[in-house]
């Protein structure tokens, strides 16, 4: 290579004393936190960054993703389930705005990730320059921390406390908005990694009469129930919960972003919370007499009516984050700090429990659940193509070893409820802000953080149509997802909730779509629209078999519902069944 | 609004870097939490600043859940809420008046003595008194003004407050942050 096109970074041997340009310093800063897969898009604010990352293409993987949007989701399902930080890189202005959507998701689900954009050269700040956004304005409410870079001597200091803000307590987004002029400026290069800020403590302290006190109610309690969220598989906990709840012999559910944490089929597993989660676990809330949170934030989708839930028991909260202790459902003890310590003390103090009275007062509404709901949606037998039977073949030809990647709607609920894991950090999917358009980044990132897994991305036919210019990412890399689209033609959730709380005016939720199949044949990526039961099953091996990625769309039942649904704001024992079943 | 309602003052003590004001309303803001007063200024502790805030609200569960939203953004060192029966506060504030009325009403040594005015400036043309005190006395103050003489230009600073029972606690949490590192860095 022509010397004069290298960076001085390459060209000097003896670089580490020479000052060499921001951008220069900006890779060598990812590199020192060993970043090795970037989702970004350039633009005129960020193009001296792009130029760097010219001469390191070895070791930083740059995926070009075909909207802003795409590289922020990427990099969140990059993060899901590599367990690192996920990188996006996009330039100023709409570069930095159409992020904001992937931030917030990011906030809301507690996913590392650091956002660098790209801004106009600091003389021009607040001068509505070509381009310029106030991006640390828009983002400060939606990061763990924002931060715009002036001088070539920040950047370096800058990325290294991003990334230990990212990452370390309770997971969330980062932004580093990083002037053009910053990034030509030279200065020397040196690293320090950051792992203390005095204005920051990550990882509460941990009280140990709380977790003495915690361990006596679960020792004493006749009918514990445990709730299991994103927090344990954020904490690495997820043997230090197995555990626990042996010892106690606690049978739990999970919240949507919990699901993975531990195996589908571990008996104490009671199934999914929430609005289209399980009769019992939602029933049971109600019921118990010690209620054991561990790394969950009681969002309303989960409680429902706050006035009514879990009223009758001692509420025991294990939280990182102390903010949500008491936020929205009074605790009797809290247990603050990193659950992976926190779990094993309690286990320590527990004295080993027996419920199996108590759990087996679940199987009865297993069992009603299983024959009013479940059967007819897995096993229908006859009639249009249900979006649960499609979940329920496809978890199964994976033997449940799959990643599972959603977008946003029925679908979703469909995935979530009938997807079964073996192993952690297998579920993508937006909980929190509940993004549609999410998936398909999502799962290409997905892949990128998980290349030996198999990444089945599950999208309906209004969610992939708002991101679906990432066809062009799969093209160019040739980036191994298998989609499975389930189409209705309906922005199906919507229409589900004006059939049931509307009169059924489907104001503007059906979808006249494209030939999918088509659009994907013009990106190179292999499709196969089914609309029969019987080549449901070839087309699911053919898919799972096929080098490359898939896209099996599914024609699956118009007017289809998700149930059990507890109605917004209503109490967990109000579940609706659907088809005039009675709880 | 709600006759019951108590004035609340919370204080946040953070690093001293561009936007964390910002920070920090957003978080009133989300919650419709209007700012009554504030006041932002240099702590005894070199390179942090202290905000004393003051907001009206019914229900001291909103101020209680407000406290750790503010507390874990990542510049904050720490922020806690009082009443106004836990604190010694104050505000100050300025009036403008002019000399003519002034001398025409003839009551400056009552005003002093009365309300513990200081005067600031005298010039041909204004007289600017300065008078500390609670809210109600500088309001009682301006209102016996704008009555008789009439007040030219009026500012009023927000409140600072100082805890009565608790010792100020900062620096003690600061050094055991730090030592709590020095004994991690220690372990490695």
């Amino acid at each position: 290579m022509n010397k004069v096109n290298q960076s001085p970074a390459i060209v000097s041997p003896s670089a580490e004393a020479q000052p060499i340009s921001g951008s220069e310093i900006l890779i060598r800063s990812l590199l020192a936190e060993g970043v090795e897969t970037i989702f970004g898009y350039p633009g005129g604010a960020i193009m001296p960054v792009f130029d760097a990352l010219y001469d390191h293409k070895e070791r930083i993987k740059h995926i070009l993703v075909r909207h802003e949007q795409g590289a922020v989701h990427a990099a969140q399902g990059y993060a899901r389930v590599s367990d690192k930080v996920g990188v996006a890189l996009v330039t100023s202005g709409p570069g930095a705005t159409n992020a904001i959507t992937g931030i917030t998701d990011a906030m809301m689900d507690s996913t590392p990730l650091v956002v660098i954009s790209g801004q106009v050269i600091s003389s021009l700040l607040g001068s509505d320059a070509f381009q310029e956004a106030d991006v640390i304005g828009i983002t400060q409410p939606i990061t763990k921390w924002a931060y715009q870079i002036r001088r070539v001597e920040d950047i370096a200091w800058a990325v290294s406390r991003a990334f230990h803000i990212a990452a370390s307590g309770r997971p969330g987004p980062v932004v580093l908005d990083i002037a053009k002029d910053t990034q030509v400026n030279k200065c020397i290069f040196d690293y320090q990694k950051t792992s203390f800020l005095r204005s920051y403590q990550p990882v509460p302290d941990m009280d140990e009469e709380q977790i003495r006190m915690a361990a006596e109610l679960i020792s004493n309690a006749k009918k514990p129930y445990a709730l299991v969220g994103q927090g344990v598989i954020l904490g690495h906990a997820e043997k230090e919960l197995v555990a626990f709840l042996e010892k106690a012999d606690v049978p739990f559910a999970s919240t949507i972003l919990g699901l993975s944490a531990v195996p589908t089929d571990h008996p104490l597993n009671c199934g999914m919370l929430g609005m289209h989660g399980n009769v019992a676990p939602n029933l049971k809330t109600n019921e118990c007499d010690v209620l054991i949170a561990i790394g969950m934030r009681f969002d309303d989708r989960v409680t429902g009516d706050l006035k009514t839930y879990a009223k009758q028991a001692k509420v025991i909260h294990f939280d990182i984050d102390p903010a949500e202790i008491n936020k929205n459902v009074q605790t009797t003890v809290k247990v603050v700090g990193d659950v992976k310590q926190t779990l094993p003390k309690v286990t320590e103090h527990l004295q080993k429990g027996s419920h199996q009275e108590w759990r087996a007062e679940f199987k009865p509404f297993d069992k009603k659940e299983f024959e009013t709901v479940i059967s007819n949606e897995l096993f229908p037998g006859t009639g249009p193509i249900k979006m649960g039977e499609v979940v329920h073949k496809v978890t199964e030809a994976t033997q449940n070893s799959a990643i599972c990647v959603t977008d946003v709607g029925q679908h979703q609920m469909m995935s979530t409820r009938y997807f079964k894991y073996t192993q952690t950090r297998s579920l993508v999917t937006s909980g929190g802000l509940g993004t549609m358009g999410f998936g398909l980044p999502a799962g290409i990132g997905a892949k990128y953080g998980a290349p030996d897994r198999t990444v089945c991305i599950f999208v309906g036919d209004g969610g992939l149509q708002m991101t679906i210019q990432e066809f062009g990412t799969i093209l160019e890399y040739g980036v191994d997802v298998k989609i499975i689209l389930l189409n209705n033609n309906y922005l199906g959730m919507v229409r589900q909730w004006q059939e049931l709380f509307f009169d059924e005016r489907y104001s503007e939720t059906h979808l006249k779509n494209p030939d999918f199949i088509k659009i994907a044949d013009a990106y190179n990526i292999r499709g196969r629209k089914v609309t029969e039961r019987e080549e449901l099953d070839g087309a699911i091996d053919e898919m799972l078999s096929h080098k490359g990625a898939y896209l099996l769309e599914v024609v699956v039942e118009t007017k289809g519902m998700v149930y059990p649904m507890i109605p917004s704001g209503g109490c967990v024992t109000n579940i609706l069944l659907g088809n005039g079943h009675k709880l | 609004m709600s006759e019951n309602r108590t004035l609340y003052t919370i204080t946040v003590f953070s690093e001293n870097t561009v936007g964390v004001l910002n920070q920090i309303t957003t978080i009133f803001t989300r919650r419709q939490l209007n700012i009554e007063t504030l006041s932002v200024s240099p702590s005894a502790i070199k390179g942090i600043h202290k905000f004393t805030i003051t907001t009206f609200s019914d229900n001291e569960e909103v101020i209680k859940k407000l406290i750790p939203l503010i507390d874990k953004r990542v510049d904050i060192l720490k922020a806690y809420y009082n009443t106004n029966e836990d604190l010694v506060h104050q505000e100050l504030a300025l009036y403008k008046l002019s000399t003519e009325k002034v001398l025409e009403h003839g009551s400056i040594e009552y005003l002093v003595r009365k309300y513990n005015v200081r005067i600031l400036e005298v010039s041909t043309d204004c007289v600017v008194f300065l008078k500390a005190g609670h809210y109600e006395e500088t309001q009682g103050l301006f209102d016996e003004l704008a009555d008789t003489i009439g007040v030219l230009q009026f500012v009023r600073s927000g409140r600072i407050a100082i805890t009565k029972s608790k010792v100020e606690r900062l620096s003690d949490m600061l050094a055991k942050r730090e030592q709590d590192n020095q004994d991690r860095l220690n372990s490695l």
